[in-house]
């Protein structure tokens, strides 16, 4: 038997982002002795990397904004395929999340009568968006980190060890989830980046909070931690994932130079003034306004320019619609010829305000640009194009307290858990889910955990995690030892040309057979070296996450025959109503994935009630119609 | 190919950059830059000004040349100075004092620019080596900063600084002195006029761009928003503040030119040019 | 699109030594100098230890010094150097090398659990919070900040003096303590903490000789020292030093010193 440190803990945190502390935060303050997880040094999580602001109807700008209207925006952003009820949590408590960040420090952008200011984004009907300038997730991510540290603080005056009921191990990689005899969580199997050693924590609860799945895409946004493996580690748990098929591309993402490319461009870009153009110098976004929303938006230029001004009696510009309409006009733009020199479109705040406003307003962007791009966007339009930014699809958990399905003691938040944002997240709901859910989430895990659940780790098992985690440093008897770093450069291509923006039947049955050729190839990934840092062992560790993700988002996609949100099939190009009722779950199957069909729970009628029957009408099948008009 | 250094630890004096643990390099910088030019600059400048000054504060002489007085004397403390019609004598010192009447009254401006957040700088780098540029490690074994006696009196700048603000006054008043002519006639100007104009607009603003008149005028707030005029005041000082630096070096190089002036029309040299 | 040959010597080893070794890899346009380490890590050196994260500058993890100066591996733009010219790549020299480029940050982290938190003002709740923005700007220039840790690394006072490690603090953290004294509602007085006094006697702002190396590696152009660190000690000066106060307090310290 391998031997491997043990530490015994109340609840473990995987990942040190947004929902990942905020849910170690909850959890400590319910008194569970929690410990934190993480790839990177804390504080350096991709929360950090979100500009846009936190969604919460707060109404400090416009007075009429409630938690009803969010709701009623993000489920239209979602196209009715959200959790429901998670989508109304979400709105109700998002308010409380954010005021709660300014007791522990937060300073957020300030209106002129003193509270915290709110900006307008894509999809949102009055400005909601609590922001710092373009730096929001920065001030998230380091607020809760502080704040975290000033609990350890308290700990450290009460009993001396700052790291007695919160501690957060950094540069460590959580490769299984381990489950006792009863299949109940007993705890996790990690390493340490830094000197290859092997670590078990035993808990009863685990919150998975590691972020999204962005690494499997070649052109994206997401940082090399984005390699799903809270999903991979749910599915190899036993727990399903819904919702895989949707992955949002973000509109606007640097198309140059190449090493930058997918870097993100703020979509306050276009909510603080930023316009689209094609080469041939037109706000082509007029042309790519939807039937369901045409009714929200301006429909000549002069309209869309008066409403930054006075948006009560004016329609938002069509360069505010949800980010899955503008990422496939982009998308058609450059198809058609009409792009710029790099394969993007133009994105001009230029001519649209003073050189002053644009640094003072958008000073990451304008630093961004200068520093990687050598642009001066005070001077000249930006390069922008579509960009893998967000899965919308994750592990499948309950409303209300965030454990996933079939797994007891196996938490998810953030955007590793699937349902919130149905088929497409509006901006700015992000950071908005990390802390409502990540709350939730550790609340429930602490509670969970105190009430004296749980098993012991069983030996076998860390036996064969360690087995796994050694073995590309084994022979790869007689096959020919694979590199993983080129092994991820075609999965990264295989999921970017297959399975991306536009999808197609036939490519997506080709994706699936690469992938099915690759994870055979990655059986005999050898690297070099030892275990002390070394980044080419890590790939080769994460690539079993993103192969097994790769799949899930490729099977779903196969199958969903229809375009809605962040799933656009070439060969079923509509929305079809019959679809809103059906999710698709992911299984694991053997060594592959599986797909499985389950019907939603029906909208309770008091929230359908919150919209007209003419827009349930595009978006509820018949039957669905007929049952909330029963009810 | 690989160039290869000791490991680490076998020397035990090591220190810095050197110390056991860090990555064994050798070098004690890996710059490529010519990092020595700005601190050997600000070296040779300082000590040119600091030998022009000492000689002309020690000279005794050739300061006055009517209307103009040089800055380095004024105002003139000691009933050794040279009468000055309508100019800065105030004989405080009285008669005991033998020695130049520059020495009682450069201690003001010496002690504000020795105390200044950029001089500080500037000679810690240049003279001190302390760092001598960044990351280049510098010489010392050890090294305590500001936290004692003696350097721990650079937190009185700020003394120094309300010290400074009556003598830019009388250098203001010198300055309005220049209105004159030889004669002591009220409305002319010559050319050393438009120079002493330079020199006291750069002196007031090196003297409030100063770091301790930002902190009094409006830095020490916790809330700008219930004190609107201090708050504008911070923010003008702040401007002014950004060019510290350059304010520091344009109004030495000032001041010393306007003595320069004087000590070349008291020895007659040349005649100021008249403008009216 | 253009590309050739630059050389590299980049730092190899670990805390039990390593040395410079000199690398020819292909250069593209645009690129930056972590995107060249991460073509040497994927066709030459696969075990090449280097921490990153965004690759956008945004989460100051991949920290080093190239040619001798502290930077951020993904914001050093290829262009700026000649292509002929040898580029160094070593790990940041002011901390303790794990591995290659990769260092042992954690004095960092200890140094931040020594400031203490922010003190919510008492009696006002969540969602009551009323601050002007002029009043809040100060602080958020300090928020900005990502935490690369350059200003530590090269400031002098640990650089070069490991033995100051313990009593200084070091730019960061001495500027997240002007960011709280700055904050308008932290109520740290009311609760009996001076942050003033304590950035002096325990976080050893006196040990800062104002030579602004921070702010000249600060990726995020942060004004540390005109604007965190001058103004702190100055605030010190209000409390410490104004003259009278000062010499009874320093007559005082005196005899206490003597005493034991």
């Amino acid at each position: 038997m391998t031997h491997v440190e043990r530490e015994q803990w109340d609840v473990i945190v995987v990942g040190a982002g947004g929902a990942g502390l905020r849910a170690a935060i909850e959890a400590r303050r319910a008194g569970a002795r929690t410990a934190v997880v993480c790839k990177s040094l804390f504080g350096k999580a991709h929360t950090v990397m979100a500009e846009g602001g936190i969604a919460a109807s707060m109404a400090n700008v416009h007075p009429q904004d409630d938690w009803k209207t969010h709701f009623r925006d993000t489920m239209r952003g979602g196209k009715f395929l959200n959790q429901w009820r998670m989508a109304e949590l979400h709105a109700q408590e998002a308010p409380e999340r954010v005021w709660e960040l300014e007791t522990w420090g937060a300073l957020f952008d300030r209106t002129p009568d003193g509270r915290i200011s709110q900006r307008n984004f894509g999809g949102h009907e009055y400005p909601r968006l609590a922001h710092v300038g373009d730096r929001t997730g920065l001030e998230l991510l380091r607020t809760l980190q502080q704040r975290s540290v000033g609990l350890q603080q308290e700990d450290h005056r009460e009993t001396g060890d700052h790291e007695a009921r919160l501690k957060v191990f950094q540069e460590f990689t959580v490769t299984r989830i381990l489950k006792d005899g009863d299949g109940r969580v007993s705890g996790v199997f990690c390493y340490e980046r830094e000197s290859g050693r092997f670590l078990v924590l035993e808990a009863p609860s685990v919150v998975l909070a590691t972020g999204g799945i962005g690494k499997s895409f070649k052109v994206t946004s997401n940082s090399w931690e984005y390699t799903g493996d809270g999903h991979a580690l749910a599915l190899l748990a036993g727990a399903p994932l819904v919702h895989m098929e949707f992955v949002q591309f973000h509109p606007t993402g640097m198309v140059w130079p190449p090493s930058v490319k997918g870097i993100l461009v703020t979509e306050s870009v276009r909510g603080d003034g930023g316009v689209l153009r094609n080469s041939e110098g037109r706000r082509f976004m007029f042309d790519y306004v939807p039937d369901v929303f045409k009714e929200k938006y301006a429909e000549t230029e002069e309209e869309g320019d008066r409403w930054y001004e006075d948006p009560d009696h004016n329609r938002r510009p069509p360069e505010l619609l949800p980010r899955d309409e503008v990422a496939r006009a982009i998308n058609s733009e450059v198809k058609a010829g009409r792009g710029s020199p790099h394969g993007g479109v133009f994105l001009d705040v230029s001519t649209r305000m003073p050189a002053e406003t644009i640094k003072r307003r958008l000073p990451s962007m304008y630093h961004q640009f200068k520093e990687l791009a050598d642009v001066d966007i005070t001077a000249e339009a930006m390069e922008v194009g579509p960009t893998c930014h967000y899965v919308m699809g994750g592990v499948a958990v309950d409303s209300e307290t965030a454990a996933t399905v079939g797994v007891p003691g196996l938490f998810a938040a953030g955007e590793v858990a699937g349902g919130m944002h149905g088929s497409n997240r509006l901006g700015g709901n992000s950071l908005s889910d990390l802390l409502v859910f990540g709350r939730r989430a550790g609340l429930h895990a602490a509670q969970y955990a105190l009430s004296g659940a749980g098993g012991g780790v069983v030996a076998a098992q860390v036996d064969a995690a360690a087995a796994e985690a050694l073995a590309p440093f084994g022979s790869p008897d007689g096959h020919a030892p694979e590199n993983p770093y080129t092994l991820h450069q075609e999965l990264q291509q295989t999921m970017n040309d297959l399975v991306g923006i536009i999808r197609r039947e036939g490519e997506m049955a080709e994706a699936l057979e690469r992938i099915a050729a690759l994870r055979a190839r990655a059986r005999h990934v050898s690297v070099e070296g030892h275990r002390q840092f070394n980044p080419g062992w890590h790939l080769a560790l994460d690539l079993r996450n993103m192969l097994l993700v790769g799949e899930c988002v490729a099977r779903a996609a196969l199958e969903r025959t229809e375009s809605r949100g962040g799933h656009t099939r070439e060969d079923y190009p509509a929305m079809d109503r019959s679809w809103r009722p059906v999710n698709l779950r992911c299984h694991l199957d053997g060594d592959g994935i599986a797909l499985e069909r389950t019907r939603t729970e029906p909208v309770r009628p008091d929230l359908l009630a919150l919209f007209e029957r003419e827009e349930l009408a595009k978006y509820l099948a018949e039957d669905e119609l007929e049952g909330g008009r029963g009810a | 190919m690989a160039t290869g250094t000791e490991p680490p630890g076998t020397d035990r004096t090591a220190t810095g950059v050197r110390s056991p643990g860090r990555a064994a390099i050798a070098a004690r910088h890996l710059r490529t830059d010519r990092w020595w030019l700005s601190p050997a600059a600000t070296a040779a400048g300082l000590l040119a000004f600091v030998a022009y000054s000492t000689w002309r504060a020690f000279a005794n002489a050739d300061y006055y040349a009517a209307p103009y007085v040089s800055p380095f004397y004024s105002p003139c403390l000691a009933e050794n100075c040279v009468p000055m019609r309508g100019g800065p004598n105030w004989e405080i010192f009285g008669s005991w004092w033998g020695l130049s009447p520059a020495l009682l009254i450069l201690v003001f401006p010496l002690g504000f620019r020795l105390t200044c957040y950029y001089y500080r700088k500037a000679y810690y780098r240049g003279f001190w080596a302390a760092p001598p540029a960044c990351a280049v490690a510098e010489p010392h074994r050890t090294y305590t900063g500001e936290t004692r006696f003696p350097l721990l009196l650079q937190n009185l700048h700020r003394y120094f600084f309300y010290a400074a603000l009556p003598v830019a006054g009388i250098l203001t008043y010198d300055t309005a002195l220049t209105f004159r002519n030889a004669d002591y006639a009220w409305g002319h100007a010559g050319f050393g006029t438009l120079l002493f104009l330079v020199n006291i607009t750069l002196i007031w603003a090196y003297t409030l761009s100063c770091h301790s008149c930002r902190h009094i005028v409006g830095g020490r707030l916790k809330h700008f928003s219930k004190h609107p005029v201090r708050y504008r005041l911070w923010t003008w000082v702040g401007r002014l503040n950004a060019r510290h630096m350059l304010l520091a070096w344009a109004s030495l190089i000032s001041v010393a030119l306007c003595d320069l002036y004087v000590y070349l029309l008291a020895t007659g040299t040349f005649d100021d040019p008249r403008f009216f | 699109m253009s590309t050739y040959d630059a050389r590299f010597r980049v730092w190899r080893g670990d805390a039990g030594g390593g040395e410079l070794t000199d690398y020819t890899v292909e250069v593209h346009d645009g690129e930056v100098v972590l995107d060249v380490l991460h073509r040497l890590q994927a066709t030459q050196t696969p075990d090449l230890a280097v921490r990153w994260n965004c690759k956008a500058g945004k989460c100051g993890s991949c920290s080093a010094e190239i040619n001798g100066r502290p930077r951020l591996l993904c914001m050093t733009r290829m262009s700026v150097f000649a292509r002929d010219e040898v580029i160094t790549v070593t790990p940041m020299r002011a901390f303790p090398v794990v591995r290659d480029l990769v260092t042992d940050a954690s004095f960092n982290y200890a140094k931040a659990r020594e400031i203490p938190a922010f003190v919510p003002p008492a009696g006002v709740g969540p969602g009551e919070y009323r601050m002007r923005q002029e009043d809040v700007e100060r602080s958020q220039e300090f928020r900005k900040c990502i935490e690369c840790f350059l200003c530590q690394d090269t400031c002098h006072v640990v650089r070069d003096h490991e033995e100051n490690k313990e009593a200084f603090a070091g730019p960061r953290f001495l500027m997240r303590v002007a960011e709280l004294d700055m904050h308008p509602l932290d109520a740290a007085e009311e609760a009996g903490l001076d942050r003033r006094r304590t950035a002096q006697e325990e976080h050893g702002l006196g040990y800062c000789n104002i030579t602004k190396c921070c702010t000249e590696v600060c990726p995020e152009s942060i004004h540390i020292t005109d604007n965190a660190l001058i103004p702190l000690k100055e605030r010190v000066v209000d409390r410490k030093y104004d003259p009278l106060v000062w010499l009874g307090n320093t007559i005082g310290r005196r005899r206490n010193r003597r005493a034991p």
